[in-house]
């Protein structure tokens, strides 16, 4: 499903140019849940945006659902990341300006593949039925970030990405929050990768990868 | 520790320059326009002062004569007790230049007449007594006559208008060949227990023209100007808020730091205090320098509209006054110290332990903005109160106030619930999310926001009064000149020489006759009036009992100014005792306007048996238009008529359409600066909040929709809220034309103006207000347009 070859990536910063990302290859199978782990700086979130189309690499080939993803235009990435991405943060995740039914249409919605039926069962499932109409400034972080696996999975997305979902969380909701995006990734059939610094949460996955100074382990 | 703190502050402004600039901006244009403005009113008074005094014996009484006046009957005169004093006029050809010479005495002329040039001038006096005489001219007269042959020593004065000279009367006769006396002038207060000069001597007995009309009719321009300036002071006050207040909560954290690290409250709030002075004086100096020019700009527009209404060269030069400049200062500090109020009363009561993360600043609780709503909702019900039941100018100007601020207060609520009344509207995720972001960032810019409504509401407000006031002026003029010739002999037998002479020339010759009696307790001029066509067809009534005309033509009735008909609450059919024995019902009434006065007006008949024997010098000549100019230039060659008893219709109307006209451009240009200001406000807005927009922002980039539509977005939400602050704009401009019209004036003036309504005008200045809001997010839009991904997504990265 998603397929990552010789990835490059350096920032220029204080005049000299850092290299964060040296070579990485990658495979995620459809289906599949792959935690990414790794120390502060090793380059775990640079990784992650660039195979979400939220950033381009200086140099290797990506390629999701057998389609080159590497070298588009910013248009074409942002076709991209509406109608075959679902990217979970760990926080600023939401729309303040929209409730809690129009943030989980939202991208759906922008990608033209809006199903209330499917909508509403994840409300549901996600324990949100009750919340639909407040504001993301209304809710506990838990039930944030559920709106934000709720959103990222209504698009049915081939790709689910998600950094540090958990990151904010107390241990009990984030046990509950990991256990939906697991359970939702495996439904819907995405290739999922997240990255996270808990180890815990890491064995949970199906595979475990580990990035160490821009290199996998 | 006290520097250590300043530092700790200023660093601040050095790491947020363009909030510096928008500080300091805001409070240079609130300073400029509101101390521009009061330099063109100092100015423009003086000048009036100036023209008045030159200009200002005709509003004096005088005895005339045809077969002349001498210093003999000017002395048995003062010898019986009367305060008269003697006037030669003419005029001068002095090197291809006319020169209106005026000879006075200055030890008898009353305040009026050419003294205020002398007073406290000693040497001027001992100068225009001497043998050789003085001529006193205007500084501009003195340059073009130096070098001059034939004439006296100049002398300047600011205080006479150009081409005007003042000299002694004996000096006066020299230079224009004459032996006699022009007239001899009244002083407005004459000695108790003597016999009235009307009844007391022989010659002809001319009342002082009130030249009072228009000057009234200036003072609601100034007033106007007056209320523009604090407008524009309160708009760019807006600014200063916005700044202050973003300047304030950014540095929350350092505010608490300075106080956990020992320093004490007090001396905090000093610091910022001291810091807040000194900013002001910084931005204070640049306000004076820039209301310096745009006075100095607008200052030509004023001046010409003084020289058509006094018919007197007024300077266009501004002088430079040290207490203008002091006051300007004193207000620079007064609207900082009011905008940066609430934010020392907040880091005052701001606990050590508070959060350092700056609070919500853009956002506004919905407690707060109900809170907002209904202060609003008391303001403009204070407002209607005041208009329905208020009574005085100071009430007037307090229901203004009332209106503006409560509409300005009830804004942001108003477009919350417009933006929420759209939402149905919405097609399409994107659409939504535009209408519900406009909404949650109307708190975030409604003090601009605010100023816009303010600018635009004074602009329709304003605008409207000024049309209005156009519409009603012309027509005014064709009432008061639906005559081609207006008249004014200086003798009677002079009066009937003309009369006989113009009269094959002219479609009819109509009397002006009139007396000046008591109605009411109230000095009242009653006019008489033929039954002409002239006055059946122009004269247009408040309103009339049914045949009017017939009834004033028959003696049945008459007519009365608005001024008095309000002043005494009469209705039709009210009886006036005009004079003894004669008492008539109110027929109709008709608008008067800059008249203070009251004013009655009667059949000629009517008029001339109720009052006989009065001298009958003016009259008005219905003629061709096209022969009004020849006409008036026989007569004036014939009878040797001094310019201002013999006026010309057409020329006075375009000349007076002309004054208008400058001046509504003044009115015009403060509007334009207004707008700016509030497109600079908006623009200083939207620059302070882009960073906080990008957590905004970043997440719908982020769900793939790309930078420029985003920016698209973003203009098109500024568009948006422009348009909604227009939409509710109109109706507070009319609000507010309305209180001008009918309040102000009516307590100011006496006289209410009919309000008339210019749609097409609120289409362009919607259109002004979009194309401002526009300009104002070009930039903030163009570096969002240009972001970098990576400063996107540094919203999102966990290691920032």
């Amino acid at each position: 499903m998603l397929s990552a070859r010789d990835i490059h990536k350096s920032y220029a910063s204080g005049g000299a140019q850092v290299s964060v990302l040296r070579g990485v290859s990658l495979e995620v199978a459809r289906g599949e849940a792959v935690a990414l782990t790794g120390e502060s700086g090793s380059g775990k979130s640079t990784l992650l945006h660039i195979l979400g189309c939220l950033d381009a690499a200086d140099r290797g080939e990506i390629t999701l659902a057998d389609q080159r993803i590497d070298g588009l235009g910013e248009a074409a990435r942002a076709e991209l990341r509406r109608r075959r991405i679902g990217v979970v943060f760990q926080s600023l995740n939401l729309i303040p300006s929209l409730d809690v039914r129009q943030n989980l249409a939202f991208q759906a919605r922008l990608a033209g593949r809006a199903d209330a039926a499917w909508q509403a069962d994840l409300a549901e499932r996600l324990g949100l039925s009750e919340h639909l109409d407040r504001y993301p400034e209304e809710l506990s972080g838990g039930q944030q970030q559920r709106v934000a696996i709720g959103r990222a999975i209504a698009n049915r997305p081939a790709l689910l990405l998600a950094d540090e979902p958990t990151g904010n969380l107390d241990e009990e909701t984030a046990e509950r929050v990991l256990d939906l995006l697991l359970e939702l990734a495996r439904e819907t059939g995405a290739a999922f990768l997240m990255v996270t610094h808990s180890a815990r949460h890491a064995a949970r996955m199906d595979r475990q990868l580990t990035l160490e100074q821009g290199r996998l382990a | 520790m006290t520097r250590a703190g300043l530092s700790a502050l200023f660093a601040h402004w050095r790491r947020h320059p363009l909030q510096l600039a928008a500080l300091l901006l805001g409070l240079a244009l609130a300073t400029a326009l509101w101390s521009g403005v009061q330099a063109i009113n100092a100015e423009a008074r003086a000048s009036y002062d100036r023209a008045a005094e030159t200009l200002g014996q005709g509003a004096l009484d005088r005895l005339v004569s045809d077969r002349g006046l001498g210093m003999a009957e000017f002395t048995e005169l003062r010898r019986a007790g009367y305060r008269v004093t003697p006037l030669v006029e003419g005029r001068l050809e002095v090197g291809g230049r006319r020169l209106s010479i005026r000879g006075i005495d200055p030890l008898t002329a009353p305040p009026g007449l050419g003294t205020l040039a002398i007073a406290g001038d000693e040497e001027a006096l001992d100068g225009l007594l001497s043998e050789a005489g003085l001529l006193l001219v205007a500084p501009e007269t003195a340059r073009a006559l130096s070098g001059a042959e034939g004439l006296p020593p100049l002398r300047s004065s600011a205080n006479i208008a150009q081409g005007e000279a003042v000299t002694d009367v004996v000096t006066a006769q020299r230079l224009l060949g004459v032996e006699t006396l022009t007239a001899l002038v009244l002083a407005p207060e004459q000695p108790f227990g003597l016999p009235p000069l009307r009844e007391a001597t022989e010659f002809a007995y001319v009342e002082g023209q009130s030249g009072g009309d228009l000057t009234r009719l200036t003072e609601s321009f100034h007033l106007n100007l007056t209320a523009f300036g604090l407008l524009s002071f309160a708009v760019g006050l807006f600014i200063v808020q916005s700044a202050i207040g973003l300047a304030f909560e950014q540095r929350r954290q350092t505010f608490r730091t300075l106080r956990a690290l020992g320093m004490p409250l007090a001396r905090l709030i000093w610091l910022l205090a001291g810091e807040l002075t000194g900013l002001a004086l910084v931005a204070g100096t640049a306000g004076i320098a820039l209301g310096y020019v745009i006075a100095a700009a607008l200052l030509p527009g004023v001046a010409g509209t003084l020289r058509g209404l006094y018919g007197a060269d007024v300077s266009g030069q501004l002088t430079f006054d040290p207490l203008w400049a002091v006051s300007a200062l004193a207000i620079a500090l007064a609207g900082a110290g009011l905008a940066g109020a609430q934010a020392l009363w907040r880091v005052a009561r701001m606990p050590l332990l508070a959060p350092a993360q700056p609070r919500a600043w853009a956002m506004a609780s919905a407690r707060t903005l109900k809170a907002q709503g209904a202060l609003a909702g008391l303001l403009l019900l204070t407002s209607a109160g005041l208009a329905l039941f208020g009574q005085g100018l100071v009430l007037a100007f307090a229901c203004l106030a009332a209106l503006l601020i409560g509409a300005a207060l009830a804004l942001p609520p108003l477009l919350i619930a417009a933006l929420r009344a759209l939402r149905p509207l919405a097609r399409g995720p994107v659409t939504e999310w535009l209408l519900a972001d406009a909404r949650q960032q109307v708190p975030a810019l409604s003090l601009a926001l605010m100023a816009l409504l303010l600018a635009l509401s004074a602009n329709i407000g304003v605008g409207t009064m000024v049309g209005s006031f156009r519409t009603t002026f012309t027509g005014w003029l064709d009432q008061r000149l639906a005559a081609e010739l207006y008249l004014t002999a200086r003798t009677p037998e002079e009066a009937r020489e003309i009369r006989a002479f113009a009269a094959p020339q002219s479609d009819a010759i109509l009397p002006i006759w009139s007396v000046e009696t008591q109605i009411k307790g109230q000095p009242t001029q009653v006019f008489g009036v033929a039954d002409h066509a002239t006055y059946r067809e122009n004269w247009p009534l408040l309103s009339a009992a049914p045949g009017v005309w017939d009834r004033l033509a028959a003696g049945e009735g008459l007519l009365i100014n608005e001024q008095l008909w309000r002043r005494e609450g009469l209705a039709l059919g009210d009886p006036i005792r005009v004079t003894k024995g004669l008492s008539l019902p109110v027929a109709g009434v008709y608008s008067d306007y800059g008249n203070p006065a009251g004013q009655l007006m009667v059949g000629a008949r009517t008029l001339d048996a109720a009052f006989p024997g009065r001298p009958r010098l003016r009259f008005a000549l219905r003629l061709p238009p096209e022969e009004a100019p020849a006409l008036a230039r026989e007569i004036r060659d014939r009878f040797g008529l001094p310019a201002g008893n013999l006026v010309n219709q057409a020329e006075v109307k375009a000349l007076s359409l002309r004054v208008f006209e400058q001046t509504f451009l003044v009115t015009g240009a403060l509007n334009a600066l207004t707008l700016g200001v509030a497109g600079f406000a908006i623009l200083t807005s939207l620059l302070t909040l882009s960073t906080l927009r990008l957590p905004q922002l970043a997440p719908i980039w982020a769900l793939g929709v790309r930078p420029q539509r985003l920016g698209a977005l973003e203009v098109a939400r500024t568009l948006l809220l422009a348009a909604l602050t227009w939409v509710l704009a109109v109706p507070v401009g009319l609000a507010l034309a309305w209180v001008l019209l009918a309040i102000v004036n009516v307590e100011a003036f006496g006289w209410r103006l009919p309000m008339r309504l210019f749609p097409a005008d609120w289409l362009w200045l919607g259109l002004a207000a979009l194309g401002a809001a526009a300009l104002a997010c070009l930039w903030p839009v163009i570096r969002l347009t240009r972001l970098p991904p990576n400063r996107l997504l540094r919203v999102f990265a966990n290691e920032r």
